[in-house]
C-alpha cells in the first residue's frame, strides 16, 4: 500500500495515458470501421450498392486480419507503424496499430447491426425517391442507432483490453504500469489498483452506453 | 391514354446458386391502367404480383419490355434518375415499413424532406394529412406505440405526402384484422374519390377486390390469366384459379361432397339459378315457380353486391309433379341461367 502511495504520480499519468490511447483509438477505428461496415452492408447482393469485388475485398481483409492475436499483430505491424508515425514504440505507434486492428472488428460489428434494419424501411425510402447515400445517412444509420451504440460500447471494452496488452510491447498506460510496477516488482496491490481503475472505467462507459441505447430505442 | 402501361414485360431473377435455374417471375405481361381507376391484382403467393407492382415504381428493374408511367418510359433508367418519378408514385406495404426511429409526424415528413419542400409548406401538408387519415392526436407517437390499422394509416399519409398521382398498395391489409381491413379499404376509397389518385391494389384476398376495385387482373405463375371489370370477372370466371378466388366471397354451386350431403335430405330435383347480369328480378323467378305449383326450398348459395349490381347463385330443392317442374324451369330460363345439378 505504501508503495502504491509512492507511485501515485506514475499511476495517474498511466490512467490518463490509457484514456488517451483508448479515446483516440476508438475515434479512428470507429470512423474507419463504420466505413468498412457500411461498405460491407451496401455491397452485399441485393443491397443498396451491390458490388461483388468490393464485398469480396473487404471481407477478405477483415477475415485475414481480425483473427490475428493482438499481441502478435502489434509486433508484426511495428514496421508499418514506424513508417507512418515515425516511431515503432510509444503511444503514437500503439494508437496507430490499435486503431488498425480494431477497425476490422468494428467493421464486422457495424455490418451485423446494419443487417438488423428491416429491409422494408429501405424499400420505403427508395419508394419516395430518396437517393442511396441519402438513405444511408437518413434511414439506415438512424434505424440501427440503438444496436450501434451497444456495438461501440462492446468495442470500447475490447480496446481497453488491447491497450493494456500494448503495455507489454512498448505502449504506456495502466497495462504498462501494472506490468512494470506490479507484476515485475512482485506487488499485487499495485497490479490490483490498475485493475480497479480499468473496471471502473469499463463499468462507467457501459452504463452510459446502455442508458443512451435505451433512450434511443425508447425502451 | 393509360396512366400505367406495361407491354411485353418480363422479369427474371438470377439464380441463388449455380445449380438452380433463373427464376422467371413475370412472364410477358401486358397491362394498361387508366387514370382514376382502382385496379386490383390478385394471385396466390408466388404468382409474381408483388414483383409486378415493384416494376411500376422501378424498385425492381424489368428484364425486357416497356413500362410507361405518366408518359415516361421507365425501362433502362438508372436508380439515380428515378427520384422525381417515384415522388409521383406513393407506395404502402403489408408490414407498413414505417421508420421506427421517427415519430408519426417525422415519418410523414420524410418524403417531403427528400422532395425538398420548404419547412412551412411541409408543416401544413403534414397537418392536413394527419387530419385526413384521422391521426391528428398521434403526431408525436412512435410507430411501436400504434395499432396495425393506425400504422397503415400513417403509411398511407406518408405515401400521399408528395401528392402522387398513383398509389401502389402491396398487400396493404393482409396483416390486419377484418374490422381494420374495412377501415383501411374505406380510406383508400376516399383517397381515390377525393384526390382522384389511381390506386393499384395487390392482394390475395378476393374480399379486398370486391370491396374497392373497379377492375381486376388475376395472376398465376407470372402471367395475367384473366382480367376485366370486377363484375365481369366475378360473374363469369374463366379459369380454375379465378373460380377459386370468386368462391371465397360468393358461395357458388355446391361442390360434390356438399351436394352428396344435400342429396340425402332432398331426394327431389335440385337446380342452381345463377344471377349474372345484375338486373334480374328474383321475385319474378319465385312467382313463376309458385304459379306452376312447384314447391321450392333454398338449400345453398348466396347473393352479393358488386359495384352496385346483384350477382350470385341460389341452389333450390324442388318438389312437385315432374311435368310442372319442367314447364316452370323452361319459363324461368328466360330470366336466369338454370343448371340442373341433381
Amino acid at each position: 500500500m505504501d508503495r502504491l502511495l509512492e507511485l501515485q504520480p506514475q499511476f495517474w499519468t498511466a490512467a490518463v495515458e490509457t484514456l488517451y490511447i483508448v479515446g483516440l483509438s476508438l475515434l479512428f477505428s470507429g470512423i474507419i470501421g463504420l466505413l468498412l461496415g457500411i461498405g460491407l452492408y451496401t455491397s452485399r447482393p441485393g443491397s443498396l450498392l451491390p458490388n461483388r469485388p468490393v464485398s469480396v475485398t473487404i471481407n477478405f481483409l477483415i477475415n485475414t486480419f481480425r483473427p490475428i492475436p493482438f499481441i502478435i499483430f502489434l509486433v508484426a505491424f511495428q514496421p508499418v507503424a514506424r513508417a507512418i508515425t515515425g516511431t515503432g514504440i510509444g503511444n503514437a505507434a500503439i494508437i496507430f496499430t490499435l486503431s488498425l486492428a480494431a477497425s476490422f472488428a468494428v467493421g464486422r460489428i457495424v455490418e451485423q447491426n446494419l443487417l438488423t434494419v428491416n429491409p422494408g424501411v429501405i424499400e420505403a425510402a427508395r419508394s419516395v425517391g430518396a437517393g442511396r447515400f441519402r438513405i444511408i445517412a437518413t434511414v439506415l444509420l438512424p434505424e440501427a442507432l440503438g444496436p450501434l451504440i451497444l456495438g461501440y460500447s462492446f468495442i470500447f471494452v475490447a480496446i481497453v483490453d488491447m491497450a493494456a496488452v500494448a503495455g507489454a510491447a512498448g505502449g504506456g498506460g495502466l497495462g504498462a504500469f501494472a506490468l512494470l510496477y506490479g507484476h515485475r516488482q512482485f506487488n499485487p496491490t499495485v497490479t490490483w489498483a490498475a485493475v480497479i481503475v480499468i473496471i471502473i472505467l469499463v463499468q462507467g462507459v457501459q452504463f452510459f452506453a446502455n442508458w443512451l441505447a435505451r433512450k434511443v430505442l425508447r425502451r | 391514354m393509360p396512366i400505367i402501361a406495361l407491354s411485353g414485360v418480363s422479369k427474371t431473377f438470377p439464380p441463388r446458386s449455380k445449380k438452380e435455374a433463373p427464376l422467371l417471375a413475370i412472364d410477358a405481361v401486358d397491362l394498361e391502367i387508366e387514370a382514376g381507376d382502382i385496379y386490383g391484382i390478385i394471385g396466390y403467393s408466388g404468382a409474381g404480383k408483388s414483383t409486378l407492382v415493384r416494376l411500376i415504381n422501378a424498385l425492381e428493374k424489368t428484364t425486357t419490355g416497356s413500362i410507361v408511367v405518366n408518359g415516361q418510359e421507365l425501362a433502362g433508367l438508372k436508380e439515380g434518375q428515378l427520384g422525381p418519378i417515384r415522388r409521383d408514385i406513393g407506395m404502402i406495404f403489408q408490414q407498413f415499413n414505417l421508420f421506427n426511429s421517427r415519430n408519426v409526424w417525422r415519418n410523414i415528413e420524410y418524403p417531403l424532406q427528400i422532395a425538398g419542400v420548404p419547412v412551412n409548406e411541409r408543416n401544413k401538408r403534414i397537418s392536413d394529412l394527419l387530419n385526413f387519415v384521422g391521426l391528428a392526436d398521434k403526431a408525436a407517437s412512435f410507430p411501436d406505440e400504434l395499432s396495425g390499422g393506425q400504422k397503415q394509416r400513417v403509411g398511407i399519409a406518408r405515401a400521399l405526402a408528395t401528392s402522387p398521382s398513383i398509389l401502389l398498395a402491396d398487400e396493404a391489409t393482409s396483416a390486419l384484422d377484418p374490422e381494420t381491413t374495412h377501415e383501411v379499404l374505406n380510406l383508400l376509397k376516399r383517397v381515390n374519390q377525393e384526390f382522384g389518385t389511381t390506386i393499384v391494389v395487390i392482394t390475395h384476398e378476393m374480399e379486398v377486390i370486391k370491396s374497392i376495385a373497379h377492375k381486376v387482373a388475376v395472376m398465376d405463375s407470372g402471367r395475367i390469366i384473366e382480367r376485366g371489370s370486377v363484375f365481369d370477372v366475378f360473374s363469369n370466371p374463366q379459369t380454375d384459379a379465378t373460380k377459386r378466388f370468386v368462391s371465397t366471397v360468393v358461395r357458388a354451386v355446391p361442390a360434390d361432397d356438399d351436394l352428396a350431403a344435400l342429396r340425402v335430405r332432398h331426394p327431389g330435383r335440385i337446380v342452381t339459378l345463377s344471377f349474372n347480369d345484375g338486373n334480374v328480378s328474383q321475385s319474378a323467378v319465385f312467382v313463376e315457380l309458385a304459379e306452376q305449383k312447384v314447391g321450392f326450398e333454398l338449400i345453398y348459395g348466396g347473393i352479393t353486391d358488386i359495384q352496385g349490381r346483384t350477382f350470385g347463385h341460389l341452389t333450390l330443392a324442388l318438389t312437385g309433379v315432374d311435368s310442372d317442374i319442367d314447364r316452370a324451369l323452361a319459363s324461368v330460363e328466360s330470366i336466369v341461367t338454370v343448371t340442373e345439378v341433381a
